[in-house]
């Protein structure tokens, strides 16, 4: 126990170093922005229509920053529901990338809402409309991000040394991890099924009724990458060792779900009679770049030594996350075309700078954390116990 | 599942035997996912719901193209009695008119100003009405009032109804939260929202229920001055649709004026007409997804007067709530999945955290 509530270290440092300024400023843009919006409506700063009444702060901010927000999914599911104790090091950082995943895509929502004052109802039992996919998603993330509140607060509680309380939560911590693998799996899955209701609308490239398998496979693929792609980040800026075999293994199962992404969408093509869309159909273009992403970045992961090697890791874990992106991407807004058009949909600079805002205000918030709490793996333990910098990752399950 | 039992089993399994079942259990989800898809064939998906039936009371309006004279009598009536405001294109402005003071309403589309709207078609020289080649045509524009509606399904807080009675679907803004689902799911483009005030509403033709309620006529079927815009039952207004289109041209013929039952906002004399274009057979809302209250006739093919023709005759909602509510039933599914999930945490943590 007494080896747990130090093996997390805040890593200290300056907070304010210039990535914190630079995104600290851009946080500022996207307030002004959304004061305008706020005293003007959607249509003062966004080229909304009704044509395309979801912009990119559904699509991005929500649709995809929620897939970023599956780091803490897919750890949790891997250390706590498999047992694979290994991967206990990296839950407490990628629960945290999910908390400000899922913190932000919410607020997200409050900034598109139309009607944002009545956002309260989704949550009344005498507005609930059952048949509605977006109730189901709106209610689970909303209890999703309680959970990953209480799932994170055991830094807290360590940092401030509330240890009695700490002590209590851990015993009923299970039903939250439970919590915080259901809810995802979820709503990432209908996330997919919000779009089989427009139909026609969505080019035959990626409408079929298989949406909620592909959203639930962009989910855990894109939860693998942005672990990988942290972590290799963290090493280089932080001047942290890579956590090399548990990544290693990180990259065995994003070649898995990668493989597995890729092998339906071909069967639901052929079986859909769909597969020659794909040369000429609408939007083909972009199912291409999607595709190729997906299946080089996979293709970088077949040779093992390649699992170990930074650079392939990086490059391959980019790869993944930017397909499982643009497939989002596409679902909801390129390969999308409104019913009686024409109509046209390019963001605007303000709407930009928006979205741009609310993932700046992720980053800093992210720099805040790791340097104030214990968030991050402590790298002095590992000396004490080997010489191998991740072999305490390994006895954190059993001792 | 593999997985989950074999860690069951055994607290620590080896790296090479937990990827061996992960590839089990991820080709074996394939497999069964596969099976679900080829196991499906489109017209008779094993995941879709019934199709719902037109309400008993359902009533609707019967538009016919070529009956329209394009004067758009309906679109000003339609703003009258629903209190909505003009629509001022650019370059629509009175020539010496104050700005922000038009008196000019121009909608050339349905907007959260506009509920109701006629559209022209136009080919080559337009010298022919009702003619596809070198011609021009009408259509009007409105809520179809779908069987099985889009916006309805997709509501999260119940803002969008279908009255179970008239199947009329109308919209509460005190229940709305602005998500705009509604905008995006409706296959004919019609809920509109106003992206230009900052407490905007979502608007939509709801059959002027309110003077329904006092038996008076829909303002666009009230004021048309040739019956191109009819109402009536939906099931009356299906057979005079399927009467209009059995028509020859050359024929003389019947077109009632107002309420085809001549019950709602009082009887009213029809006119004897003779047929000049052959009319198309295909019956607009008859089938589109699941079927529309509201139906249209025409001589010019639906999709060039910009209707969506290349859709099923089973609505969205069928497949979406279908996949939902086999996932969900009865929250069981997800219930097991928990109980399992909370099995294997409490049982994990314990090792985790207690030595």
């Amino acid at each position: 126990m007494a080896s747990h509530a130090h093996a997390h270290q805040p890593i200290g440092g300056r907070l304010l170093t210039l990535p914190f300024l630079v995104c600290s400023v851009l946080v500022v843009i996207a307030a002004f922005i959304l004061a305008q919006r706020y005293g003007h409506g959607l249509g003062a700063v966004t080229n909304l229509s009704d044509g395309y009444p979801w912009g990119i702060w559904v699509a991005i901010d929500v649709v995809i920053g929620s897939a970023f927000g599956c780091a803490g999914y897919v750890m949790a599911m891997l250390c706590y529901i498999l047992n694979k104790g290994e991967y206990h090091p990296m839950v407490r950082p990628a629960v945290m990338a999910s908390l400000f995943g899922y913190g932000l895509a919410g607020a997200a929502v409050l900034i598109d809402l139309g009607r944002y004052w009545h956002f309260y109802h989704l949550m009344l039992p005498w507005y609930a409309q059952p048949n509605s996919v977006m109730l189901e998603v709106g209610l689970c993330v909303a209890t999703y991000t309680l959970v990953l509140v209480v799932e994170f607060a055991p830094a807290f509680l360590e940092r401030f040394g509330i240890e009695g309380l700490r002590r209590k939560l851990n015993k009923v911590l299970w039903v939250f991890i439970a919590l915080g693998v259901l809810l995802p799996t979820m709503h990432q899955s209908s996330l997919g099924t919000m779009m089989v209701i427009v139909g026609h609308k969505l080019s035959p490239l990626w409408q079929t009724q298989l949406l909620p398998v592909f959203f639930l496979l962009t989910a855990v693929l894109m939860g693998f990458a942005i672990v990988v792609w942290e972590s290799v980040m963290a090493s280089l800026n932080f001047r942290r060792p890579m956590e090399t075999p548990v990544l290693k293994k990180l990259a065995g199962l994003m070649l898995v779900v990668a493989s597995v992404f890729v092998a339906l969408r071909v069967v639901d093509l052929l079986v859909r009679g769909q597969f020659g869309q794909m040369f000429g159909g609408p939007q083909a273009g972009w199912f291409w770049v999607e595709s190729v992403l997906m299946v080089g970045g996979l293709a970088l992961l077949i040779p093992k030594a390649n699992r170990g090697r930074s650079r392939a890791l990086f490059l391959s874990s980019s790869m993944l996350l930017t397909a499982g992106i643009l497939y989002r991407l596409n679902v909801y807004l390129i390969g999308f075309t409104p019913a009686v058009g024409p109509w046209h949909y390019f963001p605007s600079v303000k709407e930009i700078m928006v979205t741009v805002g609310v993932f700046a205000l992720e980053i800093a918030l992210y720099l805040v954390f790791v340097k104030k709490l214990p968030v991050l793996h402590a790298i002095e333990d590992h000396s004490a116990n080997s010489g191998a910098p991740t072999s305490n990752a390994v006895q954190a399950k059993h001792g | 599942m593999s997985e989950k039992k074999t860690s069951e089993r055994k607290t620590s399994v080896s790296r090479r035997g937990f990827l061996r079942n992960a590839v089990k259990g991820t080709a074996a989800a394939t497999a069964a996912a596969c099976t679900t898809v080829v196991a499906a064939p489109p017209e008779a998906n094993a995941l879709q719901r019934p199709p719902k039936p037109l309400p008993p009371e359902a009533v609707g309006l019967l538009y016919d193209s070529t009956l329209c004279i394009g004067c758009k009598a309906c679109v000003t009536a339609c703003k009258d009695v629903n209190h909505m405001p003009p629509e001022v294109g650019p370059e629509q402005q009175a020539w010496n008119g104050a700005p922000g003071n038009p008196t000019w309403d121009t909608p050339v589309e349905l907007s959260a100003k506009t509920l109701n709207v006629i559209k022209a078609y136009v080919h080559g020289t337009g010298a022919t009405k009702d003619a596809a080649e070198n011609g021009f045509a009408f259509i009007k524009r409105q809520c179809l009032h779908c069987a099985d509606p889009s916006c309805v399904s997709v509501c999260p807080v119940s803002a969008m109804t279908k009255d179970p009675q008239s199947g009329i679907v109308s919209h509460n803004p005190d229940a709305c939260i602005g998500c705009r689902y509604c905008v995006l799911s409706c296959p004919f483009g019609v809920p509109k929202y106003d992206y230009n005030d900052a407490f905007g509403e979502i608007k939509k033709c709801q059959l002027c229920k309110q003077r329904l309620a006092q038996n008076e006529l829909p303002g666009c079927a009230d004021v048309c001055p040739t019956g191109a815009t009819l109402f009536g039952r939906s099931d009356e207004l299906l057979k005079e649709a399927k009467r209009r289109t059995a028509l020859k041209p050359g024929e003389y013929t019947h077109f009632p004026r107002g309420d085809i039952a001549g019950k709602v906002g009082g009887a009213r004399s029809g006119h004897e007409k003779l047929v000049e274009a052959a009319y198309q057979t295909h019956i607009y809302g008859e089938k589109e997804l699941g079927g529309t209250q509201c139906l249209a006739v025409s001589a010019v093919p639906f999709d060039k007067l910009n209707l969506p023709t290349k859709v099923p005759e089973t609505g969205y909602p069928t497949l979406s709530e279908g996949i939902q509510h086999t996932l969900y039933a009865g929250m069981i599914g997800p219930a097991v999945v928990f109980g399992g999930l909370a099995y294997l945490a409490h049982r994990n943590t314990k090792d985790h955290t207690e030595e």
